[in-house]
């Protein structure tokens, strides 16, 4: 067979042709995004009823108009996010525990636990939050909050702390054995090998789902709006309804996209580095 | 010179399931002596070093430590456990801690050392191992005889009355099982008393006092490592023997 190059500069010819296919794959994907992107915008922007749409969902004067005050009620979104969210990760972290405990005394406990689990996510979340909003007050007992914000989040942290227990729990399992038994051969006790060996590694190794419910969790605080607080989503339903403009309905929706777009960026950062990690093999 | 025992194993038996893994086990160690417990995989070894370390429950028989039976349910197994040193196949080192993390846990959380004294403790273990400047790193990014050096030093940090060694050197590649063996060599001159489950002859002969082969769950041969390894009787030590000549790993 012929070459073209010789053995001294096979290296810089290499070299030569890495960065030539390198440039073609640029000016491929290049290509193709402007023709995919621009076909679907043309396409959408050419349809009978664009100017119609473009009149009721993306009027900017509607969106500068509205802005302002979906964006205070995205505030409320936020702060309720954040209660809930430690809430969650509490109560989760306590109902796995129960589940897992095997002290036979404990054994009521455990069989509460995943009732609670069992019933918490297999009702929707938005039933939940209509049971105990309209439900919990109507018990008219004294020292139960009325306030919908309260009631709302407190819903949602019951929902939510159910999956976040299934969670933790599958972190737990899927700690070896020998790990406890690495410890209890130390004199370790039980309580102190989940504590300092089993949950540390556990917790670890969950983070990445767990952001993922956050991220859930982040959006459906909107809920919320149906026990009437004033949060985003209802502050730009109710501005929608009196103009006869959804745009406001975008402003929330972009307003939302400023937080989960993040967390999901750091999500698959987190990722990729546990794929780097694993891929470096740890012998147990 | 009389002997004091340490460990006395009286008519051990465990099943998991319908598999009866030990049959009746006599055994006693003493102080300053060490134990090999040879035999083919699944003869019962690590079985019997789990069952003293109560790490698994036994069915029948006694495990005494020191004159202690500690196989009774009224017997403290967490307290039974601190007296003794376990050594793991695979390490079993903790990957969320620093070498030093994991050689200080067990002194300060089971023992009640202060964090100062098990610190510099630990110092001094790890120095005289060779592995002081890797105190810091986290055990996946070590090699696997070095993994299984702080293993040994974490078993050696809570000062154990007995060491128990489960196969130590069967996950390491070729090259570094020296380097762990050596260590074990040492420990012996110094008096440490110790069970040891082992495939190494050549490090059974030098180690042990006393060589115990293990077949299907009892002991079938038993005495010192020249006359079992060199001269054994039983047609079943004879058998696991030549094997091993066989493949070349005597």
């Amino acid at each position: 067979m012929q070459l073209t190059t010789d053995r001294s500069n096979r290296g810089a010819a290499r070299e030569e042709a890495r960065r030539r296919k390198s440039r073609r794959g640029a000016g491929v994907s290049a290509i193709s995004s402007v023709v995919v992107i621009g076909g679907l915008i043309a396409l959408v922007v050419s349809s009978k009823g664009w100017p119609a749409v473009q009149e009721t969902f993306f009027s900017w004067a509607a969106f500068k108009d509205s802005f302002p005050e979906v964006l205070r009620g995205f505030w409320l979104d936020v702060k309720l996010f954040i209660c809930v969210e430690i809430v969650v990760l509490v109560l989760g972290l306590v109902i796995a525990l129960c589940r897992i405990t095997s002290a036979a005394a404990l054994y009521p406990i455990r069989l509460l636990a995943i009732v609670y689990t069992d019933l918490f996510r297999g009702v929707p979340t938005i039933l939940v939050i209509y049971l105990i909003g309209f439900g919990l007050p109507a018990l008219e007992l004294s020292g139960v909050p009325t306030s919908p914000v309260l009631l709302g989040g407190l819903a949602l942290a019951l929902s939510y702390s159910a999956y976040v227990a299934e969670v933790y729990r599958a972190g737990i399992d899927s700690i070896h054995p020998s790990q406890k038994a690495s410890a209890l051969s130390l004199g370790l006790t039980n309580t102190q090998s989940l504590r300092l060996v089993i949950l540390p590694q556990a917790v670890r190794r969950v983070v990445p789902p767990l952001l993922n419910d956050f991220i859930s969790l982040q959006k459906d605080v909107a809920l919320v709006s149906v026990l009437g607080p004033l949060e985003a989503f209802r502050v730009a339903q109710i501005s929608a309804s009196s103009n006869f403009n959804y745009t406001p309905l975008i402003a929330a929706a972009v307003l939302y996209l400023c937080v989960t777009v993040p967390l999901a960026r750091v999500l698959d950062r987190m990722q990729a580095r546990r794929g780097q990690l694993d891929g470096v093999g740890t012998v147990r | 010179m009389t002997q004091t025992p340490v460990i006395e194993v009286d008519g051990v038996t465990k099943a998991f399931g319908d598999n009866q893994v030990l049959k009746g086990v006599d055994l006693t160690l003493t102080e300053h002596n060490a134990v090999a417990l040879i035999g083919a995989s699944g003869s019962g070894k690590s079985t019997l070093l789990r069952c003293i370390d109560l790490l698994v429950e036994i069915d029948d028989g006694d495990v005494l430590l020191d004159g202690e039976v500690i196989t009774d349910p009224s017997c403290n197994l967490v307290e039974a456990r601190r007296r003794l040193g376990f050594v793991f196949q695979a390490f079993n080192l903790f990957p969320h801690l620093t070498v030093r993390e994991n050689v200080v846990l067990g002194p300060i959380h089971a023992h009640g050392r202060p964090r100062a004294q098990a610190d510099e403790e630990a110092h001094e273990l790890l120095k005289r191992f060779g592995l002081d400047k890797r105190a810091d790193a986290y055990p996946d990014t070590l090699s696997g005889g070095q993994q299984q050096r702080v293993a040994l030093v974490r078993a050696l940090a809570s000062r154990p009355r007995a060491l128990l060694l489960d196969e130590i050197t069967s996950s390491l590649d070729p090259e570094l099982v020296g380097e762990v063996l050596e260590l074990v060599v040492e420990l012996k001159a110094e008096g440490m008393t110790m069970m040891i489950a082992t495939h190494e002859m050549s490090f059974a002969r030098e180690v042990a006092d006393e060589v115990c082969f293990l077949s299907e769950g009892r002991i079938a041969e038993r005495g010192d490592p020249e006359q079992v390894l060199g001269d054994p009787q039983q047609p079943e030590t004879q058998k696991f023997l030549r094997r091993l000549l066989e493949a070349g790993r005597l």
